[in-house]
Parts: C-alpha cells; structure tokens; sequence
C-alpha cells in the first residue's frame, strides 16, 4: 500500500533536495528564470516555443483545438491560429499519415495521439512509412520533422484502455527514435529536442504526472539530448534502470534500499531507441547488479534488450543474474492495478536487490578471498569481489 | 458504348454544363456553371474569385428548406446544421438507379466524339503524350523480358494504364508532388527521368538513387517531385494530403496528386485521407486506376458500390468518372481538377476506369484466374495507344515512319540502359547503414563493424559485387 499512497500523494522533489545521495543534474544552471510546473505546463510550454520559433511548424490531432484532454495544447490555437493549431477527426492512421506528408515537406509536424493506447491504427503509418522514409529513398527525402506526443502508462483508474505502456512495439522500429521523460524539466527538453531532432520521434508522456509532478522548470528555450542516459542518483552496489514515471517509484525503492545500508545508482534512459548502453554498461561494471523496471509487461518488454545487451557486455562483472521488476503479462487490468504494477516493494524484494547470499555467508567468502590472497598475493581476486552487504 | 453515348448525347451534354465535365457537385454549386459552351474544346476558365468552398457543403445553405409544401414536415437543428424532416420511412438507396456516367473525348477507335467537351492539346504535347506512351509500353516489355531471363528480380508492368501515366502527368506542372503506389512509372517518364535512371534503381547499382535498397519498380526522385513508392497499399494517401496542405500553407501554385488502384480504395487508409482530405481543404488530387484487378481480386470482390467514384460525395469530394484508356479524356479531366483543386483548396477524386492488361506482377500469372481472351480482348481491341495515336495522326502529327524510327530508337536505349545498368557495381556496404537515422547511431556502427569481420571470416556466405 505504500506504493499506491506514494503514487496518489506524494510530488516529484525537484534534484538537489535533502533525499539522501546527491543527484545529477545536466540541465539549466540556477542563475536563469525558472517557473514551478506541472507536466502538462512544461509540455505546453515546449510547445509554444516549438511554433514560436519555426514558422513551419504545426501541432494537430483530436481534440488539441481548446487545449486537448489533458491541456498540453492550451492557447496554441489562439496564438498561432486554427490553420497551425487544429483538431483533426479521429482517425489515428490519418493523423500520423497527414503529419508524415507534412514533414516531408520539410514542416515541423507535432502531432498527438490522445492516449498511447490508441497509436495502433497509426503502426503502419510509423513503421512502414515514417521509420523507412528516409532510407528507402536513399536519403533524397525524410520525415524527420515528424514528431508524435502520446500520453502513456497507468493513472490509477485507466484499465485495459488508458493505461498501456506500448514503448516496446516502436523499440523494434529501426528509423524512429523513442522518447520518453521522467519530469517537467527533463520533459520541456526533451520535447524540444525531439520535435528539433532530423528524425521522426515518438515521445511518450507519462500521464500520470501531468498533474502529479510539479518542478522548477527554466522558462528559456533549451533541450535536453537525445540518446544521453542520465545518472540520477549515484550508488555503487546496483545499478537500477528505468524511465518515465516508474524513475519515481524506482527512487523510492532507492531510499529503502539505503536504509539497508545498500548503495544504489538510478539511471534515467530517457532515449530508449537509440538508447546509451555506454552508460548503463559503465555503471554496472562499477555496480555488477542491474534492476530494470517498467510498467509494460514484462515478456518482450524493454527491459529484455537492456537486459540482453547488459549480459554480453558486462557478463564477467556481474554478480546476479539481471532483474526485471515490470507489469505482468495481462491486460491492464482496473480493480487489480495495484497487484499488476511494478512498486517498490516489488523492486525491493527482487533478486537483484536482495541477493540469497546472507551476510555471514559473505563474510565466509571475504575469509576466503583473503587466505588465497594471502597465499598467492594476487590483488586480483581481491577486486573481483567488492564488499556489500544484501539482505 | 459508343452507342449509347450518340443517343443520349444531349442530355449528357446537359449533364456536363450543369455539373462541370461531370463532376458531381451539389446543384448549388452554380459559380461552376457554364453557360452556352460550344461544343470542343473548352474555352472558358474557372471564375477568378477563390471560393470559400464551405458554401458548397454547409447544410445551412441547402435551399431545399422552407419549400415544403407539406405541414407535417419541420426544420430543425442539430449539431452539423439545419435538416429537414420527414414523415416518411425512407432509406436512400445503396446506390442510384443507373451507374455514373464516364466521361470520355475519343471514341473506341480513337475518333473525336462530336460533342466531347476537353482542354486543348498542342502538337507538342501531343506528340510528346504518344511518345511517351510507347516509350513506356516498351520499357515495361524490356524490364519483363529482363525478368524472365532472371536478370532482374522482379518487375511489375503497367500495360494497358499508359494513358493513365502519361497523359496525367502531362497536365499536371512539374511542381505538383506526386505520391504514386507503384503502377505509375510513367509519371516518371515524362518528367524525364530516363531509361537509365529506371534501369539503375531496378537493378539496384550505385547509380540508384534508391542505393539499392528496395526491390525493382521503387522509384523515387525528389528533383522530379515523385515521392519514392512503397509497396504498402494506400499509405501514400493521407501522407498525400499532408503534402498538400503544406502547399497550400505555403501559398505554391501546386498540389498535390496521389495514385491508387481499385484495391487501394478498400483499405483504411484510403478512407483516412479523403476525409482529412475534406475538413483540411487540401489541394489534392486522388487518381484511382480501377484496373478492375487487385492481384486476382475482381471488383465485384473488392467492393459493392459502383465503384470508387461514389465515394467521394460521401466524404464531401467533387469527384468524375473518367476513361482511363482515352488520353484526352484524362488530361482534361486532371487539367480541371489541378485548377479546381489550386484555386479552391479543395480535394478531387478521379476514378479513371481501365483494365490491367498485364499480369499484377512477374510473381504472377494472370491467366490462372482470367481468361486469355480476355485480356487479348483489351490489349487489341480498347488499346489506349492506339487510340491515341489515331488521333494524333488525325491532325498531321504523326506517321508509320515517325512511329518506326521512335521504336527503333527506344529500344537501342532500353538495351544499352540495361547492358550498362547491369554491370554498374552495387552501392557499397556502408549504405546499408546510413540514413536509416540522419546520421548513424553508435548501435548500427557497431553492426557494421560486425558484418564486416563476418565478411572476412566467411567470403563465400556474401555476394562479390557488393563493394565493401
């Protein structure tokens, strides 16, 4: 239950504030304006400079006329006119198809899909025409100025239809990129970035903190790189990956884990198509234990790449297998939300963050290490194990 | 039908003024009226002033309401507008009692029809029009054959939609962009992509602009404004109607002009991009070849409405009826639906009526689900080349010797376009990886470094005549 309070109550503390290890911030400095937003604001806000800044540029879809469901377009139309800023019918293969024709004529094409949920009449329009548009013209036209905003991921009370986390799907995609971030700041940045990027983007909001996370947010027009993890917390005996709003529950597992006295590193992807395995791969040769943890389910879903990827490239330093602490394989289910969701708990008690080694079996092994270094004097065997203590 | 076109020509011919070359447009619609047009070629042009085409389809408008003699019926209003009632239990029909008619200029055998309304066409382009038409048809059986002696890998021929080809894309400007399926190479042809170029992309060498990535007949060049295909059916459609917003956004005196067959108008997509076609006001045209054949699919099991041309008046598009086999016929009709389209900022539907002369493709044999006379029936006796060409010579322009000498000349080319196409070297292998993003991400440059040490280990698993 402490998971699902978490959720309903609590806001996203903006970086530098006293909740243990010092956090990360690659972002704007303090001395510039900022102003405290919400998700929906900081997105909104990306938006009016996104058609502010080129002319040929335009925001459509169902419902983004008075504002949209969820607000992000509120004041677009007005300000930059019904033939910029317009509603569409409902017809996601047409928005996406009629914003792919846009771009590749050189606009910048900002289009919403109301819920992620409802994206897939608009597959074929991303994979088959928008993904391949470039190569398969070899590189005499592209759609890059395409950019597709869906809110995803559970709210509370969402079900099978307002809930879905589809980021997978569009992982597979070669020629698109996916984007998906984890507050106000990073989001108004990274919006920035995608809409910007020569690429057609798919950029996922977390809905659940269009309300929920409040932050300060600089007002100026920046952004926020693409394909550049970020090591939000730093620790050194796990590495836990994530992105979007599961880097909230994450954060808590995080300050748990701390009382344990277990140090943990918490890695915000934000790109997962092209996604930084660098970073990742750094922090868990420092770390050897990686958690990964989404919403989608956990069959296919995202977590089975990094996880894949992770093993080839740092097998040798791992020191337990890779966890995943994801959605289960259902539908999104309403009244059993709660069991269905990844919480800290969850994350907690995965293997990774609580290895069946007890801490007098490790200090065993420590005696170990040190009778065969005392004998063969090999700093090597020392280093291979560092000293943690799991629960 | 010939026949029936003299009988009843006046009352077609009324039709025409009423509706504007036929194009089905609410009675209302009177500032397309065209009064006392002399018979031939047309004269007059659109009226200057640009329409705001909503008066066309606002039910507000409709001058029906308040006649009504009788005092049961009402007007009221919903959202969408005013609509009359009635007490009567009526369903509109599934379809009107006769087929819409189709316009065409030349009869059968190529004559001029006597009160058949087009836009004048010069010697030049004319000339240039039947050119092309046997330039493509030779093409096509110089590709095929290629195939068949597995020189090629695949082709697909558009035999029998030449005047399709050609003549649309003679009325249209080269600043219309075109987003094809994959049967309209000759759209290509006339904006002078050469046979080399279409050899090149078919035997996907390093001078494929295309860098031999996809199959034989993906054609795509952006200094002719001819989006590459794909093979995906009718996604081109709503990426069309983008397109053309973007024209009108950006003020061009262009549109926007996409091709599709009668299968196309079954899929999603179809549907998707006439509606957003509408409510966006875009400058584009829809040209649906209705070959009658979608692979082995006739259109009795494609669709149950008369055809695709009825289906614009449901989405709110002017739409005609065309003979797709009489070049005339679709150069004025396409002529006038570009200007309709420019002026009005509005979408056209051109279902232009033809037949798939050729197999859907070499992967096909059409005989195993049509009969052979069948298709020797539209090759001879509805040719479009022929058709034309006898028009053409009618006025002077043309001869047996001209004819020769072209044949002779086309082939020469298509043969030393293949033979130099064929031992082009590929691209290299690099051009596997890029522009897949704009630029390659580390993931793919790491791929390439493995594919290449696969190479070294492995030769014999790879093909010579990529260069690495």
């Amino acid at each position: 239950m402490a998971s699902l309070l978490g959720r309903f109550c609590r806001k996203l503390v903006v970086p530098g504030s006293a909740h243990g290890s010092r956090m990360i911030s690659t972002t704007a400095c303090d001395s510039e304006a900022v102003k405290s937003l919400n998700l929906y604001s900081a997105i909104n806000q990306a938006l009016h400079i996104a058609l502010e800044t080129d002319p040929r540029s335009y925001v459509f879809g169902e419902d983004v006329g008075f504002g949209g469901v969820f607000r992000c377009t509120t004041g677009l139309a007005e300000r930059f006119g019904k033939n910029r800023v317009f509603n569409t019918p409902l017809c996601e293969q047409g928005i996406v198809g009629f914003g792919i024709g846009l771009a590749a004529m050189g606009n910048r094409a900002v289009v919403e899909i109301q819920f992620a949920d409802y994206i897939y009449p608009a597959f074929d329009q991303i994979v088959n025409e928008a993904a391949k548009f470039r190569y398969r013209s070899g590189n005499q036209f592209n759609c890059g100025g395409l950019t597709i905003r869906a809110p995803y991921g559970a709210v509370g009370h969402g079900g099978h239809y307002h809930s879905q986390s589809p980021e997978a799907f569009f992982c597979h995609v070669p020629g698109i990129k996916v984007v998906i971030p984890r507050s106000p700041r990073e989001a108004k940045g990274l919006l920035l970035s995608s809409i910007r990027d020569p690429n057609p983007v798919v950029f996922f909001e977390p809905k659940w903190l269009y309300r929920q996370a409040v932050e300060e947010v600089p007002e100026h027009d920046y952004m926020i790189p693409l394909s550049q993890a970020e090591v939000i917390r730093e620790g050194n005996d796990i590495t836990l990956v994530g992105w979007g709003a599961q880097l909230t529950v994450m954060e808590q597992a995080c300050l748990d884990a701390e009382k344990e006295g277990i140090s943990c590193e918490l890695i915000d992807l934000k790109t997962l198509l092209p996604w930084d395995k660098e970073t990742v791969e750094a922090s868990v040769k420092k770390t050897g234990r990686l958690l990964i943890s989404h919403e989608a389910p956990v069959t296919g879903g995202f977590g089975a790449e990094i996880s894949a990827t992770i093993l080839e490239r740092c097998f040798l330093k791992l020191e337990a297998p890779v966890s995943r602490v994801c959605g289960l394989d259902t539908p999104f289910p309403l009244v059993f939300e709660p069991f269905y969701m990844p919480t800290k708990n969850k994350a907690s008690s995965s293997s990774s963050l609580s290895s069946p080694l007890k801490k007098k079996h490790y200090l065993i092994m420590g005696l170990h290490v040190w009778c065969r270094y005392w004998m063969q004097s090999s700093p090597l065997l020392i280093t291979s194990h560092s000293i943690c203590f799991f629960r | 039908m010939a026949q029936h076109l003299k009988s009843s020509s006046k009352s077609i011919l009324l039709n025409i003024l009423r509706h504007n070359i036929g194009f089905s447009s609410p009675s209302h619609a009177s500032r397309h009226l065209r009064h006392n047009l002399p018979h031939g070629p047309l004269t007059t042009r659109l009226s200057p002033n640009p329409i705001t085409r909503y008066c066309n389809t606002m039910v507000d408008t409709l001058s029906s309401i308040g006649s009504h003699e009788d005092t049961n019926s009402q007007v009221m209003d919903f959202p969408g507008g005013k609509v009359a009632f009635t007490p009567e239990i009526h369903f509109i029909s599934e379809s009107n009692e006769e087929r819409v008619p189709c316009y065409r200029v030349l009869d059968d055998n190529g004559q001029q029809l006597t009160n058949s309304q087009f836009v004048p066409v010069s010697k030049e382009i004319a000339v240039k029009m039947y050119s092309d038409m046997v330039t493509l048809q030779m093409m096509d059986n110089i590709f095929y054959e290629a195939q068949r002696q597995g020189r090629l890998s695949f082709y697909a021929t558009a035999f029998g939609e030449e005047a399709i080809n050609i003549a649309s894309a003679a009325a249209l400007s080269p600043d219309d962009v075109i987003f094809p399926q994959y049967r309209e190479p000759g759209v290509l042809l006339w904006r002078g992509f050469t046979l080399q170029e279409f050899a090149n992309q078919c035997f996907g060498n390093k001078s494929d602009y295309g860098k031999g990535r996809q199959m034989p007949v993906h054609y795509g060049s952006n200094k002719l404004n001819y989006f590459t295909v794909s093979a995906t059916i009718a996604t081109q459609l709503p990426n069309a109607v983008g397109a053309a917003y973007s024209l009108k956004m950006d003020e061009k005196d262009a549109c926007a002009v996409t091709f599709f067959g009668d299968g196309g108008s079954s899929e999603g997509d179809f549907h998707a991009a006439l509606n957003f076609a509408a409510v966006m006001e875009a400058p584009v045209l829809f040209i649906c070849r209705n070959n009658g054949w979608a692979i082995s699919t006739p259109t009795s099991d494609q669709f149950r409405s008369d055809g695709v041309v009825v289906k614009g008046r449901a989405y709110g598009i002017r739409s005609i009826r065309v003979d797709g086999n009489d070049a005339l016929a679709m150069y004025s009709a396409v002529h006038e639906a570009r200007e309709m389209a420019i002026r009005e900022h509005r979408p056209i539907l051109i279902e232009a009526l033809t037949y798939r002369v050729g197999h859907h493709s070499t992967s096909d044999d059409s005989t195993r689900y049509r009969s052979a006379d069948e298709i020797e029936w539209w090759n001879k006796a509805r040719n479009p080349l022929s058709r034309f060409r006898t028009w053409v010579e009618s006025n002077g322009w043309w001869s047996d010797e001209a004819e020769s000498d072209l044949r002779s000349k086309i082939k020469k080319e298509m043969l030393e376009a293949i033979r130099v196409a064929e031992k082009t070297e590929k691209p290299n292998l690099n051009h596997m990886f890029s522009d897949v993003y704009d630029v390659p991400p580390l993931n793919l440059r790491e791929q390439e470094l493995l594919v290449r040490q696969a190479i070294k280990s492995h030769p014999q698993d790879y093909p010579s005549d990529v260069p690495l």
